[in-house]
């Protein structure tokens, strides 16, 4: 029992040493990169990514997919910024409209996939075009967002040292973070989202509420975004209908360098922080470098979700006790023999 | 599959007729609605009009969604679409120009046609060999596999071509993306052709079955010796050469190549027509469907664009039109809706 649970810490163990291991390369390379501050703007500019990332951990872990994310955060950053810019609403209720958004939204795709028996990544791949579509009937441009409560917001923050701020925005990030864990390990929501992504016929069997925990991740998933998406208007301070693309691939690939199995069931919300921070570090890195190109960030990025994927795939044959070809065939086989049947049963 | 072949054949042609149907309805609309929209001219020999643009702009789309929907009955599904079409127009404009990148206008010797086609078409079907191997050998979900490359594939793109849109002139080349054959588009010529290669070989020969049989039900097809990994590489392969095809059709088209840009979303309109034209994951396709689901596409784009209705809307019509078609296919609406209309008869 002991040397299982060992082994499936060992993707998060890896990430936490890739984590040390670019930190410590970057600090060898240029002076100052290991100062606080630069370890600080990590959970700066990546307060919304890390947001997202942790509600899509539980998506994950209860084996579905989430790919709407990006388009909710632009949705949310024009719905706000024409909220207070066009209407001269008050931002305290704008954000408020905006998380309550950000809450039905996500409801709304977790009853089509539970009801209805939808691929998740359908689903959420109609809610990408929606939002996005949405985000442009509102407006095409980008919407400067000018309120006295928003710069208190923004200037609202700790002072840490002399030269290292925490602002409000990666406070959020931190919050929602303690959220995660707490949700995760110490409440039955957690444990029910494990059960459904390590076997739904079994956590149906055993009476768990299956239907209600996945409605119940998605709102949560929705509501993140939602929040995700006031940080990231926070950040630049504006809303643009055309921000994000592409966002939901680096967060699933945080979550995944974070040691989440893309199989469900297995995976931890502190793994996620540490993929997050990996990702806000290779940027950090090219940054310093000063003559890599951004698009390199895309290219690690890719590299790096191959080898932990590899990495997952021996490791979760290694612990079955068999020899990886016929775990490979039996897992594909599991999955797709029991999409099958309940396409059978519903024919 | 032998014994009932005639009721077999009936649900075929069964499933393609709600996808008809809402062809037919926006078709219906413009023939009303939109003045001039059949009118079909020639000029100089070559065909125009709304309906051969309808073809002609959806041409990338339905070239993509022939190879989705093979990728598709396996039980897969390829993200990396959009990217294999920068990538593949980003080599292209590279070989005709080689020292764009470096600020050199001059274009120097004019590249073979055949080099500008070949060498893209083959880094294609890498690109498919990668995602294929990833699924088939590794084990990899193909969602996953095929992001690895949707997320690195536009970063190579943009290496490339250095970030730059790289503008060109290649008379030859161009053929492809603007040129005529017979007075038709040759883009709708390519997607004709893909079609009816597509049509012989998994009609004509046992692949289609094997293909099916791999996304039906993998454990009986392993027992009844079907090669499923060699079949599932050969899939995603022909998908990223579809994609390949398509982004030179793009590239062609505009003149230059945008690593940016070009393909951007296209995996999802790709992925939208297979499911309106009624391929769900693993088991039986129909190609024809999926061409009927990216004509719905196009033409509500165009319907758009002519009816002067702002065109930000569509991405809000094609969400609309995916999930009403994936919830009429889906069995628990029907039964649901089934439900309410005999509650009704019986109340009366």
């Amino acid at each position: 029992m002991k040397i299982r649970l060992n082994q499936k810490n060992i993707p998060l163990f890896a990430t936490i040493a890739v984590f040390f291991l670019i930190y410590a390369i970057g600090g060898f390379m240029y002076s100052g990169f290991f100062s606080l501050r630069v370890f600080a703007n990590l959970f700066i500019d990546n307060a919304f990514i890390g947001i997202i990332a942790i509600g899509m951990t539980f998506v994950i872990i209860s084996g579905e997919i989430d790919l709407s994310v990006g388009s909710v955060i632009a949705f949310i950053g024009v719905l706000l910024a024409s909220l207070v810019h066009d209407y001269a609403m008050h931002p305290m209720l704008a954000i408020l409209i905006c998380l309550v958004f950000g809450a039905l939204f996500g409801c709304a795709m977790g009853c089509l996939i539970h009801f209805f028996q939808l691929p998740s990544f359908l689903v959420t791949l109609v809610g990408m075009f929606l939002a996005r579509g949405l985000a442009f009937l509102l407006s095409l441009n980008s919407i400067p967002i000018k309120h006295p409560f928003f710069e208190e917001l923004v200037d609202f923050g700790v002072q840490l040292t002399r030269k290292v701020w925490i602002p409000s925005t990666a406070m959020v990030f931190v919050a929602v973070f303690i959220l995660g864990v707490y949700l995760s390990h110490f409440t039955k929501f957690g444990r029910n989202a494990y059960a459904i992504g390590g076997n739904e016929q079994s956590a149906i069997l055993m009476g768990l509420p299956v239907g209600k925990t996945k409605i119940l991740i998605f709102t949560l998933n929705g509501t993140l975004c939602a929040l995700a998406g006031v940080v990231y208007s926070l950040y630049t301070m504006s809303g643009y209908p055309l921000a994000c693309v592409g966002l939901e691939l680096d967060v699933i690939a945080a979550v995944v360098i974070g040691g989440t199995l893309l199989t469900g069931g297995v995976g931890y919300v502190e793994g996620t922080l540490i993929g997050v921070l990996i990702l806000g570090l290779i940027q950090t890195f090219i940054t310093f470098q000063g003559t890599l190109s951004s698009w390199w960030t895309k290219i690690v990025v890719g590299v790096l979700l191959f080898v932990f994927i590899l990495l997952q795939r021996y490791l979760s044959s290694a612990y079955s006790g068999k020899d990886m070809r016929s775990e490979e065939t039996a897992s594909d086989q599991g999955g797709q023999a029991s999409a099958g049947a309940t396409k059978e049963a519903s024919r | 599959m032998s014994l009932k072949p005639s009721f077999l054949q009936n649900e075929t042609t069964a499933k393609l007729i709600w996808p008809l149907a809402a062809l037919s309805a926006i078709i219906v609309f413009n023939l009303l609605f939109t003045p001039g929209f059949f009118h079909i001219e020639i000029k100089d020999g070559h065909l125009f009009g709304s309906l051969i643009d309808i073809l002609n702009r959806g041409a990338p789309v339905m070239l993509v969604s022939i190879g989705m929907t093979l990728v598709f009955a396996t039980g897969g599904v390829d993200l990396s679409v959009g990217a294999v079409i920068a990538i593949s127009g980003a080599i292209a404009a590279h070989i005709i120009r080689p020292d764009y990148v470096k600020g050199v206008i001059e274009y120097g010797e004019v590249a073979p046609l055949i080099w500008v086609i070949g060498i893209p078409l083959l880094i294609s079907l890498v690109a498919g060999l990668w995602n294929g191997m990833l699924v088939a050998y590794i084990g990899v979900q193909p969602i996953i596999a095929t992001l690895i490359l949707m997320v690195a594939g536009r970063g190579i793109a943009q290496l490339i071509t250095e970030g730059k849109i790289v503008v060109f002139i290649h008379e030859p080349f161009q053929y492809i993306g603007g040129g005529f054959l017979f007075g038709i588009p040759v883009p709708i010529v390519l997607v004709l052709a893909t079609l009816v290669v597509t049509y012989l070989l998994t009609r004509r020969t046992a692949l289609g079955i094997f293909i099916e049989a791999i996304g039906a039900n993998p454990k009986a097809s392993l027992y009844m010796g079907i090669r499923a990994n060699v079949i599932k590489v050969a899939v995603y392969m022909f998908c990223a050469l579809c994609a390949g095809v398509a982004g030179l059709i793009i590239c062609s088209d505009i003149k230059a190549a945008d690593a940016n840009n070009a393909g951007l979303f296209l995996e999802l309109d790709a992925i939208a027509a297979v499911i309106i034209g009624g391929t769900m994951w693993g088991g039986r396709f129909t190609v024809a469907g999926s061409i009927i689901g990216a004509l719905i596409i196009q033409s509500l784009t165009t319907t758009i664009l002519t009816r002067g209705i702002a065109p930000e809307i569509t991405l809000v019509f094609k969400a609309v039109v995916i999930i009403c078609v994936a919830l009429i296919q889906s069995e628990t609406f029907r039964q649901l809706i089934a439900g309410h209309l005999l509650k009704k008869e019986a109340g009366k």
